[in-house]
């Protein structure tokens, strides 16, 4: 692999077909793969530790830390497993590495296995993802032709095989354990933890859950090594990650950009700021549970931390602006609308919480709400809250409506008072 | 009495052998009938168009799993059909960025074009109008499937031209 600063894209073109293996190979990929079989497993999962990547997925753990929970090999079968699941709100950057890059996903997971010493790989893809899943499985079936999968990879004692599981929707398949109820065949509601899904997953065996773009990172790291990985980041950051921006901005999309760059370099540099006639309001930085962010934030960089100060969560980083001739009270009751949908109805917080706060939020827009219902929509937001539910469906179905009540708490009271002032465009 | 009932409870109907082709290799992958319950779904779903309660029994026999547990599945996922579809599915994406941009004006359009709402069947039974939660391509904001395809960047113009040309090629 040549040194770039854009090792998650540069094999990206869009409009064209992506890399088949040869091509793909020609341009410096699977390096990593005979590099990692040199390694002894812990010390692959330690350089991966070292690098200091976090999951991409949302929650920003530190990936080989994740990683290193697994217990020593007892002869059984491992597992790792692709969270394909894109279906956060807001989010549309895994789509983009597997319809144009699919040797990447790939090389990662077969890196990935070596260090967890893996015996099977699955992909958890969302059915709608027609396209990544055609590019994948024209993807394995040309790693298995070149014998990068398979038994005995490279010449090695190492062997694995992968396969692609194509989901039916339902958001709740993206929490890791509701992931693996699914792929077992069962309803996807999640597990309890622990155990967690290092120790007993899949079929009660060791199993690992990183998101694709997580995954796409690992070829990088392993071929060049933990300092080229911190060379990439900016502001005290490490590697690159995709960021991304939808609403009514000039230019909408996902980039590859160091990790530390700030909200405002996406928002103005790569995404041209706000449509003509059209204001920046507020932000959701992450995905829909995320917590409204204001214009003032926009200095920020993309670091959990930082955002976490702010009042939010970094989640996926890709951007959603809400402009103002939108109406806030009426995105939020989109979003609770959304995960009251796709509540798994475990728990009674979510299950009952959401549809109710949705109920409240319908009523405010008809012109029909009092100013109790606010009071009671700010009480649920405490209901849904962490440690109240199974999972973190509810609360972060919160995020939103807990800042939007405190952010746009006017335009609530205006709503009991007036009705919506706002037309839908 | 039991005769009665026995003659009006659905009964598993014979899987093809092109749904028993793709099931097996399905289970290839896995090493429980389990887990390939919502792929065999999937897999009938694709060749009738929908999934009967006698396509359900039929595939739980062949994998040898309680109907009730693999029922819970189908209606768990909402891109498993238990009603008879139309020959071409819409699901409008709904969620946030494309509310944004207009995906209700585009949901009145089609339902005032094909005279149905959601959840309905036109009466030619050419095409049904499912919700969906985002679809994961939010730059390209308001969007849709139809069948396989994703179409992007939607107008009620392009989505007229989208219907016609699903429907000239039936």
């Amino acid at each position: 692999m040549t040194l770039t600063n854009k090792p998650l894209t540069k094999n990206i073109e869009i409009g064209r077909a992506p890399f088949n293996f040869a091509q793909y190979q020609a341009a410096g990929g699977y390096q990593s793969v005979a590099r990692a079989l040199t390694y002894k497993p812990r010390d692959l999962m330690k350089l991966v530790q070292d690098s200091g990547l976090g999951g991409r997925g949302g929650a920003g753990f530190n990936t080989g830390l994740k990683w290193s929970f697994i217990p020593e090999p007892d002869g059984g079968p491992r597992y790792l497993v692709v969270n394909a699941d894109e279906m956060e709100p807001g989010t549309f950057k895994d789509r983009l590495l597997m319809e144009h890059d699919p040797h990447l996903l790939i090389e990662g997971m077969i890196t990935a296995s070596i260090a967890l010493q893996a015996t099977m790989a699955y992909i958890f893809l969302r059915g709608e993802y027609k396209e990544a899943e055609h590019a994948l499985l024209q993807a394995i079936k040309e790693a298995y032709a070149a014998g990068v999968l398979g038994k005995n990879i490279q010449g090695s004692t190492f062997s694995l095989d992968m396969a692609l599981h194509t989901s039916a929707g339902r958001y709740i398949c993206g929490e890791e354990t509701a992931l693996i109820n699914a792929l077992e065949g069962k309803r996807a509601n999640p597990r309890f933890k622990p155990p967690f899904p290092q120790v007993s997953g899949l079929w009660g065996r060791p199993t690992l859950v990183n998101n694709v773009e997580t995954i796409c990172n690992i070829p990088g790291i392993v071929t060049n090594g933990v300092e080229w990985f911190k060379g990439l980041g900016i502001n005290g950051q490490f590697g690159t990650r995709i960021s991304g921006v939808s609403g009514r901005v000039k230019k909408p999309g996902c980039w590859e950009m160091p990790v530390g760059t700030t909200f405002r370099t996406l928002f103005e540099d790569y995404a041209g700021g706000m449509q003509d006639g059209y204001q920046l309001k507020a932000f959701l930085p992450g995905g829909g549970s995320t917590d409204f962010l204001m214009p003032e934030h926009l200095d920020l960089p993309m670091i959990p931390g930082d955002v976490a100060k702010a009042g939010s969560r970094l989640g996926t980083s890709l951007i959603m602006v809400l402009d103002d001739k939108t109406c806030p009270v009426g995105c939020i009751h989109n979003l609770i609308k959304f995960f009251a949908h796709e509540s798994c109805g475990w728990c009674t917080p979510c299950r009952d919480g959401l549809p109710w706060s949705e109920h409240m939020l319908v009523k405010l827009e008809n012109g029909e709400g009092s100013l109790k219902d606010i009071e009671i929509l700010k009480e649920m937001c405490g209901y849904m809250a962490p440690g109240n539910t199974f999972c973190a469906l509810a609360p972060g179905a919160a995020e939103p409506l807990q800042s939007g009540l405190k952010y746009f708490h006017d335009e609530f009271v205006e709503h009991v008072n007036h009705g919506c002032k706002y037309k839908q465009h | 009495m039991s005769n009665l009932i026995a003659s009006t409870a659905p009964k598993a109907r014979q899987l093809t052998h092109e749904e028993i082709h793709d099931i097996e290799h399905e289970k290839t992958h896995y090493p429980y009938a389990q887990a390939v319950g919502l792929e065999a779904l999937k897999i009938v779903q694709k060749y009738q168009g929908w999934v009967s309660d006698e396509s359900l029994l039929a595939v739980a026999e062949y994998l040898k799993l309680p109907p009730d547990e693999l029922e819970g599945v189908a209606t768990f996922f909402n891109m498993i059909f238990r009603r008879p579809v139309g020959k071409h599915v819409i699901l409008l994406c709904d969620s946030v960025a494309c509310w944004m941009l207009g995906c209700d004006n585009l949901k009145a359009h089609i339902s005032s074009k094909l005279g149905i709402d959601y959840g309905q069947t036109t009466a030619d039974n050419q095409f049904t109008l499912i919700p969906v939660p985002c679809l994961g391509d939010c730059d390209k904001a308001p969007t849709m499937m139809v069948g396989d395809k994703t179409y992007r960047n939607l107008t009620p113009a392009r989505i007229d031209a989208i219907l016609a040309e699903c429907k000239a090629h039936g």
